[in-house]
């Protein structure tokens, strides 16, 4: 459309801008998330994300070290000298003052008379050196108050606290496994079952085959919050109660209409002379299956398993209601971080890191396969 | 290599639509058949019946002695080259000629062998480890057809195989079936396609079908053209089609004399008795066959459109009411002929004399 | 054993057994059951090709009658039962009961709020960003951040939301943006122009599109139209034009209230305890993730219209709004039904971010975490049987919709 007669710049202007704001409004929560998993508690708590990306100023109160351990004599005077912050922290000092009702009254570098001989000098390194008598330089260190700029400053503690510290409530690892444990087969079982049934419903004849395809398309909407009581019961007839086997079995059951709604749709599309050629050379349908239908459906494939696997992944109520029991040792990760909101609402820096380690696999997945998720949807929605 | 028998065989979809109607064929070994008739006549649908794609509602089919109705394709020793070609995408173009042997269990000494031959024939061997879509459309074409010579099938069958093609590579094409079927002078062929030019250059015999009334015609291709059994013959084959002049027998004898209405007289070689006089008939006549004249005509009138082609000029009459336009097709170029009247005469042996549909010379 | 190896086990067991029964069922069909010998061959091959599509369908058949078919049935007897009595038949009185709680009536509010506000925004946004984004050189990036939402999961995304929407008291930084952007504004123009003209507007603007829509539904049974599709349809617009009357008439009292309301600037709030209005605070959510996925379905449509129609509509003059509008909107009605009616099913379903969010406190509870509560909380298995029915109900016309289209299609 650009630069097709009819489209004035000044409306390409708008669109750009609009384009932006619109990308800038999605893009933000997530990198608030994002950002905040990489700040300590205090951080978090002091000051919005948005401003942790640039150089934070900041009002802080320091004492100077102790007079009476560090102060050294120099003929007949007593100085004390130091810095203000640990070796290791970058940060300026802008403005400084000695008294909480004038803490910005002095620029750094100035040598400030505190009388009676007494002064204190503070750079914007934060080197102090303060002199005086002896009377002066005893009891406690004396307070700075320092308008202080620091630099946007990042730690990976949280990661390492979520992800290594095997700290039971907090720890995300191991319902990472136990998550990754529910997906994958929940993933794969159904594209194999799936596959099956559609190439039947799509290139085999047999009568009640049109009643077959409308019920696919039928249960393809019905609220998987139907079948939660029944089939809690039912697992516990059989006795699988509560745990892997049921979950997998679940999401089976649940992903089914849909894997077998957008195989048959693809498989229906694929060229009929390719399959008639196949029987005249003399392949069998379940040759015919595995060799030709397989191969070609590989799109189609991928993107239900994309589907799949996020749904699955990211689920809360199936994992609650066939997974979880009362041990809690089969948690996953969405039910983890609900948890967390529980206990831990205010510990943002573990809520946020915990959050983000649960859609960072989601998130891959999504930005390298997204060509098939696109490719489905398109399949599973548009007649 | 193998004859092929149909019997009485119908096709009748869903129990009303009724395709294909009481065909009786016989395909000698080593000929090679074209179906050819309008669209929706059941030509592919009869071809696929051959080859087991489709049921034979009833009948009998029979290759090479051998009542096939109920075997399966792959083992009804056919192969078939499809109009979109359906070479497998996913398979290297040695892999699609080779699919139907390594199901057939062959050792793979005797795979590699029928492929390089098959590829050496069609010029395929630098194709060979390509996939299908690095392919131009002559090449997947002749992939198709290498595919079913691998299989050294008794009965090829193609259906529609140069339609996809453009025109040049069309003739190309059709030239290098010829040549094939010279090479394999035992093989029988089938081969279905709408284009009366292939039909008439490829054809040891054209079967003409009707749209529900069965075959029209069967016979080698300048037979159809110049005595066509029927009235739908006589105009499918041919273009422009067959001009049809009703009429009323006159004279009889060895010759046929036709009193055209509102118009002139046409003699014909087509024999009649005596007791067909004042017979109504259609006279047809082809608008090539048509020439001008000063005295005796079978047609005369006002023209309507002239199409000057260089070669030849098209005469187009103001159509007769109802009927369709006349129309003549001269030799050479004819300027100034538009609005003015015009006769037309043809020679005995190029008038063609329908009763009720049916031609007179097959009586 | 180690779920990771249990998992692995499962895989092979599950693949392979699924493979396993499809080559050995086949085998077996056709060497055991039906050989094609010399005589019968042809008989018995076609015999065994009307066996073989059950057995390839067998397994799924299995998988969707029990954990989708006979779970409905299943349901809707446990509704009519009552567990505390030794599972006896109860009639209506589970709905009885339901019917009877204000909290059932919350949810079912609530949820009428979602089914409205979501599907309605996240199609306009999609359909804006789907425009915008296929007219810039960049839009394909545009699209991906636009979409990427939708790999997050509600409970990923409630978090998200639950730190934007976080509040500090007055005194200290405020980390929820949220609250931060809020304490901008102190009751002058400013705040006049973005809290109450602007949603008055847009609320406004609403009410609009609805009654357009309500005019087009009504103008077929107005005298000297004609109606298609006889009384059943006559009665089904009327109804249609009932409800978008209602609606009307809601958001102009909303706008008026917008307008009026006086708002307490200045002090950091708990969005998420704000009755009514935390509802939307909570649908945001499922709004964002949801454009995406209508942006790109829409996007696909509108790069199918030909471009023909929109050329022709330039050179008679049309300028773009009016191309939109006029062309290609009208173009995509089909696709934007769809897109509606898919997120109008995940809306039904809604579970995730309410239960993480605000778990149906303060006036937030919609059906399904309605359900959840009385299932898994309260164990009554009987209401929350009886609140699933409800959701099925809901879902049902979609669900004819759908087969009947599909249907349709294979004739």
């Amino acid at each position: 459309m650009d630069g097709m007669a009819g489209t004035s710049s000044k409306l390409t202007w708008a669109v750009h801008i609009s384009a932006v704001l619109l990308v800038a409004l999605w893009l933000f929560p997530t990198v608030g998330l994002l950002v905040s998993s990489f700040r300590t508690a205090d951080q978090i708590s002091s000051s919005g994300w948005w401003a942790s990306v640039f150089s934070s100023e900041q009002r802080t109160v320091i004492r100077t070290v102790d007079p009476d351990d560090f102060r050294i004599e120099e003929n007949s005077a007593f100085a004390v000298t130091g810095d203000l912050f640990a070796a290791d922290e970058e940060k300026e000092v802008i403005a400084w003052g000695t008294s909480s009702r004038e803490v910005e009254a002095y620029a750094p570098g100035d040598l400030v008379d505190l009388g009676d001989g007494e002064s204190i000098t503070v750079d914007s390194e934060g080197t102090y050196s303060w002199k005086g008598n002896e009377e002066q330089l005893s009891g406690r260190g004396k307070r700075v108050f320092a308008t202080v700029v620091s630099p946007p400053d990042f730690t990976t503690d949280n990661y390492e606290r979520v992800l290594f510290s095997g700290d039971s409530t907090d720890g995300m690892a191991k319902t990472f496994f136990n998550t990754l444990t529910v997906t994958i087969p929940a993933t794969i079982i159904p594209i194999v079952i799936a596959a099956f049934a559609a190439y039947a419903l799509a290139w085999m004849q047999f009568p009640g085959r049109a009643i077959l395809i409308a019920s696919v398309v039928g249960l393809l909407v019905v609220p998987l919050q139907l079948a939660l009581i029944p089939l809690l019961q039912f697992h516990n007839n059989i006795g699988i109660g509560k745990g892997y086997l049921g979950t997998w079995m679940a999401h089976t059951g649940f992903g089914l209409p849909l894997a077998v709604y957008l195989l048959r749709n693809y498989m229906v599309g694929l060229p009929r002379d390719i399959i008639e050629n196949a029987k005249v050379d003399g392949a069998t349908d379940f040759q015919i299956f595995t060799k030709i239908i397989i191969p070609l459906s590989f799109p189609a494939m991928a993107s239900f398993a994309i589907f799949q696997f996020l749904w699955t992944w990211n689920d809360l109520l199936v994992a609650r209601v066939f997974l979880i029991d009362a041990t809690g040792e089969t948690t996953v990760m969405t039910n983890q971080i609900v948890e967390l909101l529980g206990t831990r609402g205010g510990n943002w820096e573990i809520l946020a890191t915990a959050a983000f380690v649960s859609i960072a696999v989601p998130l891959i997945v999504f930005f390298t396969m997204q060509r098939y998720l696109v490719r489905g949807l398109l399949a599973g929605s548009v007649k | 290599m193998a004859d092929i028998k149909l019997t009485d065989v119908n096709k009748i979809y869903g129990g009303k639509v009724h395709v294909l109607k009481d065909i009786n064929l016989d395909i000698e070994k080593g000929e090679l058949i074209v179906f050819v008739g309008p669209s929706g006549c059941g030509k592919s649908t009869l071809l696929r019946m051959i080859a087991g794609l489709e049921t034979i509602t009833s009948g009998r089919l029979e290759i090479d002695h051998e009542h096939v109705n109920d075997v399966p394709p792959a083992q009804r020793g056919i192969a078939m080259v499809f109009q979109s070609y359906a070479l497998y995408p996913h398979m290297t173009v040695r892999e699609n000629m080779s699919f139907a042997l390594k199901l057939a269990k062959k050792s793979p000494q005797e795979i590699t062998e029928s492929v390089d031959r098959a590829a050496r024939i069609l010029q395929l061997e630098p194709f060979l480890d390509r996939l299908p879509k690095a392919l131009s459309g002559g090449q997947r074409q002749r992939v198709a057809i290498g595919r079913s010579i691998v299989r050294d099938p008794k009965v090829y069958l193609f259906d529609e195989p140069l339609s996809n093609l453009d025109a040049a590579l069309r003739v190309a094409t059709r030239i290098e079936i010829a040549q094939l079927k010279e090479q394999m002078p035992d093989s029988t062929m089938i081969y279905v396609t709408h284009d009366q030019v292939e039909a008439m250059t490829l054809a040891d015999r054209i079967v003409v079908l009707t749209v529900g009334e069965g075959i029209g015609q069967v016979g080698n291709p300048l037979q159809l053209y110049e005595r066509p059994e029927n009235e739908f013959v006589a105009q499918f084959i041919g273009s422009p089609a067959m001009n049809l002049l009703p009429g009323k027998i006159i004279a009889t004898g060895k010759q046929t004399t036709v009193r055209i209405a509102g118009g002139g007289v046409a003699v014909s070689d087509a024999p009649s008795k005596s007791s067909d006089e004042n017979l109504k008939v259609n006279v047809g006549v082809r608008p090539e066959d048509f020439s001008e004249t000063k005295g005796d005509y079978i047609f005369e009138g006002e023209v309507d459109i002239v199409e000057a082609l260089g070669e030849v000029t098209q005469l187009y009459f103001k159509a007769q009411k109802g009927g369709d336009p006349i129309i003549g097709k001269l030799a050479g170029i004819h300027s100034g002929l538009r609005g003015e009247t015009v006769r037309l005469t043809a020679e005995p042996n190029k008038v063609q004399v329908f009763h009720e549909g049916k031609s007179l010379y097959y009586r | 054993m180690h779920p990771a190896l249990q998992g692995l086990i499962t895989i092979i067991i599950g693949v392979g057994g699924c493979l396993g029964y499809f080559y050995f069922s086949n085998q077996i069909l056709d060497k055991v059951i039906f050989p094609p010998k010399k005589n019968d061959a042809g008989r018995n091959i076609n015999r065994a090709n009307a066996v073989r599509p059950w057995l390839f369908l067998l397994p799924a058949i299995i998988a969707l009658g029990l954990y989708l078919a006979y779970p409905v049935f299943s349901t809707l007897w446990l509704s009519l039962t009552d567990r505390s009595q030794d599972n006896a038949f109860v009639g209506l009185a589970n709905y009885n009961q339901m019917f009877n709680e204000p909290k059932f009536w919350e949810a079912m509010v609530n949820n009428m709020l979602w089914l409205i506000v979501v599907p309605a925004v996240s199609t306009a946004f999609g359909l804006l960003s789907a425009q915008l984004t296929d007219r810039i050189a960049w839009g394909n990036i545009a699209k991906s951040i636009i979409f990427m939402p939708m790999a997050i999961s509600f409970v990923g995304a409630a978090v998200i939301f639950k730190l934007i929407y976080d509040a500090r008291p007055v005194d200290q930084a405020q980390i929820g943006v949220l609250n931060a952007v809020w304490l901008q504004f102190e009751g002058g123009t400013g705040s006049f122009l973005f809290l109450k003209l602007l949603p008055g507007i847009i609320v406004l603007s609403f009410a609009g599109i609805v009654s357009y829509i309500g005019w087009l539904t009504l103008k077929p049974l107005l005298p000297g139209e004609t109606n298609q599709g006889g009384g059943l349809m006559a009665i089904a617009r009327l109804i249609a034009v009932v409800i978008t009357a209602y609606i009307i008439v809601r958001s102009l009292l909303l706008a008026v209230g917008i307008m009026s309301s006086s708002l307490p600037y200045g002090e950091p709030q708990q969005w998420l305890t704000l009755p009514f209005w935390n509802n939307f605070f909570l649908m945001i959510v499922l709004i964002w993730i949801q454009t995406g996925f209508a942006m790109v379905i829409l996007s696909a449509a509108l790069r199918g219209i030909p471009e023909e129609t929109v050329e022709a509509a330039i050179v008679d003059g049309a300028n773009p709004f009016q191309v939109f509008f006029g062309i290609k909107v009208p173009q995509i009605t089909g696709t934007i039904v769809v897109v509606w009616t898919t997120i109008t099913l995940v809306v039904l379903k809604i579970f995730d971010i309410v239960f993480a969010m605000t778990n149906g406190q303060w006036e937030t509870q919609v059906l399904a975490n309605y359900m959840f509560d009385k299932l898994f909380r309260a164990n009554d298995w009987g209401v929350g049987s009886a609140s699933a029915i409800i959701i099925m109900l809901l879902v049902s016309p979609i669900l004819i919709w759908n087969v009947y289209n599909a249907r349709k299609e294979m004739q």
